[in-house]
């Protein structure tokens, strides 16, 4: 447990530096992939096995995708990863935005619970998600919001 | 592990995030770097479920809703990149200033 977490939370720092810092688009654009497959890691250790699984198919396999090809499609592999002029103040912004929700959340009394962590979390979380009295309203609303992304996203790259 | 492990690790995975949104130059970079931070809010969503109500669930749900819209995001974003590209040459986010006051 806690090899599994030093050695997923390490890479996954690392991978996401990587792809702020490399100078080479495509290579980061592979970080962050390998980033996503550590955080889908990350996840199971969490015993949250369909989340997971949900994370490889849809980050590593979908958004990664899109990622890819509109590095392909808009010849930014020859200018390579330009910083603009604030990169120090925004670091420092972060790093101080970084700071304080650390030392929030160390200082915050969380309610922790003993219990077991339910296992496989599939079965619950389906009754959860399509159940009327829990989150189906918002599961509608997100199949309505994924119609609109697909039709929006049409009309922006159609040919005029 | 505790939950301040894990909480620690997304703090300082959106600080990388933003700090990538903030000060780069490419919209795709930009967008890559969202793409951090929202697994950065995942992370703690799925901590605060599995070690504050391990039965309830809840967190996971809201994850799933957090990959479902970064996946909403990430679609309209790169069309608008594209869209951008084709008229006007470029995605340099410093110099898409059409909309700048």
């Amino acid at each position: 447990m806690v090899a599994a977490f030093l050695l997923f939370s390490v890479g996954i720092i690392v991978s996401a530096l990587a792809v702020v810092l490399l100078k080479n688009i495509f290579r980061a654009s592979l970080m962050l992939v390998f980033c996503f497959f550590l955080i889908a890691g990350l996840f199971a250790s969490l015993s949250a096995d369909f989340l997971a699984a949900i994370q490889v198919l849809i980050y590593v396999g979908a958004i990664s995708v899109l990622i890819i090809l509109a590095i392909m499609l808009t010849r930014e592999i020859t200018l390579g990863s330009l910083t603009n002029k604030l990169g120090i103040p925004a670091l420092v912004a972060s790093g101080f935005v970084s700071v304080s929700l650390i030392v929030t959340a160390i200082n915050t009394d969380w309610p922790v619970s003993q219990a077991p962590p339910a296992d496989p979390t599939t079965p619950l979380l389906a009754n959860l998600l399509f159940s009327p009295e829990h989150f189906m309203l918002p599961l509608e609303m997100a199949a309505v919001l994924l119609l609109t992304t697909i039709i929006g996203a049409i009309i922006l790259v159609r040919d005029k | 592990m505790g939950l301040n492990h894990y909480l620690v690790l997304s703090a300082v995975l959106f600080g990388i995030g933003l700090w990538g949104a903030l000060s780069k130059k490419s919209a795709v970079v930009i967008l890559m770097c969202i793409e951090l931070m929202l697994n950065a809010a995942a992370i703690a969503m799925v901590a605060f479920s599995r070690f504050v109500a391990p039965d309830l669930l809840t967190g996971q749900v809201f994850a799933i809703f957090i990959i479902v819209v970064a996946a909403a995001e990430a679609t309209v974003a790169l069309a608008i990149i594209m869209s951008i590209y084709r008229s006007r040459d470029s995605i340099d986010a410093t110099k898409i200033d059409l909309m700048k006051w």
